[in-house]
């Protein structure tokens, strides 16, 4: 054994070097992910089998005979529908109008839960006395809301936009509030060891730990915002343009059920594509961090 | 190895002094006391294990003097010095690159940006992390996310080096050669290093001196110079002989408790 004090470039430190580079190799785990392919199929075909079973089911109930088929449509006459639905450039406008509302209600709802969650995080009073009180706003029901919001706002866009933003924000204001509150005690140490004290040890310690549990507020408060849009559509007839709850009311007047369950179709399916676009940011976020189970 | 450019030299650094330490949890007649007048004195460049079994207030004692904890009684007196504190987990930000976490405490400290990425790349290849400043922590073993976290102690500049059990969570091969490791950098660097550890090899194997508190309120029981040349080896005779004495002397206090 060398028993010269270890100086840079020596053969005690090579060998320490050397030592040190095997143990790294050795114990840095190799796991290599499968191909991005692979994966959109792995995830991808659960979620078509689904799809073919429920439809399946439903053509099942309509050959029963349960109902007239003017009343409960098979997929075999609301699809031809939606695909001429599709082809309507007038839906598509009332698409847009739908988006528009949702676009600008969660933007809005953002920015209400985010400078709640901010205030009640950092206050203990209102933490304490405003706490269970958000939590208790998410089992509102949006509904709930509107006919205040009429009163409030009349037949308008404001009355819809309203009941979003009261529907979403306590979602997002929850998650940013459980963000901050486990913000792991080690690292608060941690931060205050390396100086980071103020508006610094908010936005290099506490918004950046609190990340993952805010992408989930969100996602929960885009589910809130969504229903109540269309619960909004539903009451508060307006706009140039038949959005889509209004097109689905339209559809139940004009008793018009394959168009009815066409639109139905349209808003399942919009809701499924953004929570999932909300699932994949969340999992990427966690796995970067190697938060990730798998 | 790249040298580092500037040979810190610290000669002159004031010696940390622990004065009278005590610290109590709660007040009145349920009052648990921590430390009890805890008194001692560390060289700069010196190197100083403090031992002893759970309860001896080991943690509080490295969170005063960090500064993150304050005495009911007595004072600390690290002079001015700077001070760098690890524990046992590497607590490194898992949002930020291995490079990022380093970056982040020069940063702080007022290194401006263009000077950062260098002297964080410096600092990884003095803990023999070349080449994976881009790696996110929960890509490291644990011994390796415990160097990255030795790396981001050192970009504080710290003089003083305070260590809460940073090996304590490591299998013993990765501990031994993080022993060298660490060693090689107090030497190179001449850090005053407070190691707290309940392994009585490992502290003789790194002190030039152990500090023995009792348990339950922690006291400074005994002091014990380790007269040994280094670099010494944790299966060293010698190494075991003297842990041998402490152990007997650290059994004796515990079982006090045992009455």
């Amino acid at each position: 054994m060398e028993r010269e004090p270890a100086k840079p470039g020596t053969p005690a430190t090579n060998v320490l070097e050397r030592q040190i580079a095997g143990l790294d190799a050795l114990e840095m785990a190799n796991r290599s992910r499968p191909g991005l392919l692979r994966r959109t199929w792995a995830s991808t075909w659960p979620v078509l089998a689904a799809v073919a079973i429920a439809i399946g089911a439903w053509e099942l109930v309509v050959l029963s005979g349960w109902k007239p088929t003017y009343v409960l449509p098979g997929p075999a006459q609301v699809f031809p529908q939606l695909g001429r639905d599709l082809s309507e450039s007038s839906f598509w406008a009332g698409l847009g109008l739908t988006m528009r509302r949702a676009i600008i209600g969660f933007a809005l709802a953002i920015i209400a839960g985010v400078l709640l969650g901010a205030v009640v995080s950092r206050v203990r009073f209102l933490r304490v006395a405003f706490g269970s009180l958000i939590t208790g706003l998410q089992t509102m029901p949006s509904i709930a809301w509107f006919p205040l919001a009429i009163l409030l706002f009349q037949l308008s866009e404001s009355a819809i936009l309203f009941v979003i933003v009261l529907g979403a924000a306590p979602s997002i204001a929850n998650g940013l509030i459980a963000g901050v509150d486990y913000t792991p005690p080690i690292l608060l140490r941690a931060g205050k060891i390396l100086g980071l004290r103020g508006l610094a040890l908010y936005r290099h310690l506490i918004l950046p730990a609190s990340l993952p549990a805010f992408v989930t507020g969100l996602k929960q408060g885009w589910a809130f915002a969504w229903r109540s849009l269309m619960a909004g559509e539903l009451l508060v007839i307006i706009g140039h343009h038949t959005s889509l709850g209004v097109r689905l009311e339209y559809a139940r007047e004009n008793i018009d059920a394959p168009d009815m369950i066409a639109v139905m179709i349209v808003i399942l399916f919009i809701g499924i594509v953004i929570d999932r676009l909300f699932s994949a940011a969340d999992r990427a976020l966690r796995r970067s961090r190697g938060l990730d189970p798998s | 190895m790249s040298a580092t450019t500037r040979e810190p030299e610290r000669t002159t650094a004031p010696p940390v002094r622990i004065d009278g330490v005590s610290k109590a949890y709660g007040t009145g007649g349920g009052a648990l006391l921590a430390l009890d007048k805890v008194s001692l004195s560390v060289e700069p460049g010196e190197f100083v294990c403090i031992l002893g079994a759970s309860g001896c207030g080991k943690s509080t004692l490295l969170s005063i003097v960090a500064g993150l904890d304050r005495p009911t009684l007595g004072t600390v007196d690290a002079g001015g010095a700077r001070v760098g504190l690890m524990f046992q987990e590497p607590a490194l930000f898992p949002w930020l690159t291995v490079a990022g976490n380093v970056e982040l405490a020069l940063r702080t400290r007022g290194v401006p940006k263009a000077e950062r990425r260098r002297r964080a790349a410096e600092l990884l290849a003095a803990v023999h992390l070349d080449g994976f400043g881009r790696k996110r922590p929960h890509q490291l073993s644990g011994g390796m996310r415990q160097r990255v976290a030795i790396a981001r102690a050192l970009a504080q500049d710290s003089d003083v080096l305070l260590m809460d059990e940073p090996f304590g969570a490591l299998d013993t091969m990765t501990r031994d050669l993080l022993h060298d490791e660490l060693e090689r950098i107090w030497s190179e660097r001449s850090l005053t290093v407070l190691f707290v550890t309940h392994n009585v090899r490992e502290a003789v194997r790194l002190g030039d001196r152990v500090v023995l508190l009792s348990s339950r309120p922690g006291r400074v029981v005994e002091e014990f110079p380790v007269p040994l040349d280094r670099p010494r080896r944790i299966d060293d005779a010698s190494v075991a002989a003297l842990a041998g004495r402490i152990t007997d002397r650290l059994r004796e206090e515990v079982g006090r408790h045992g009455a």
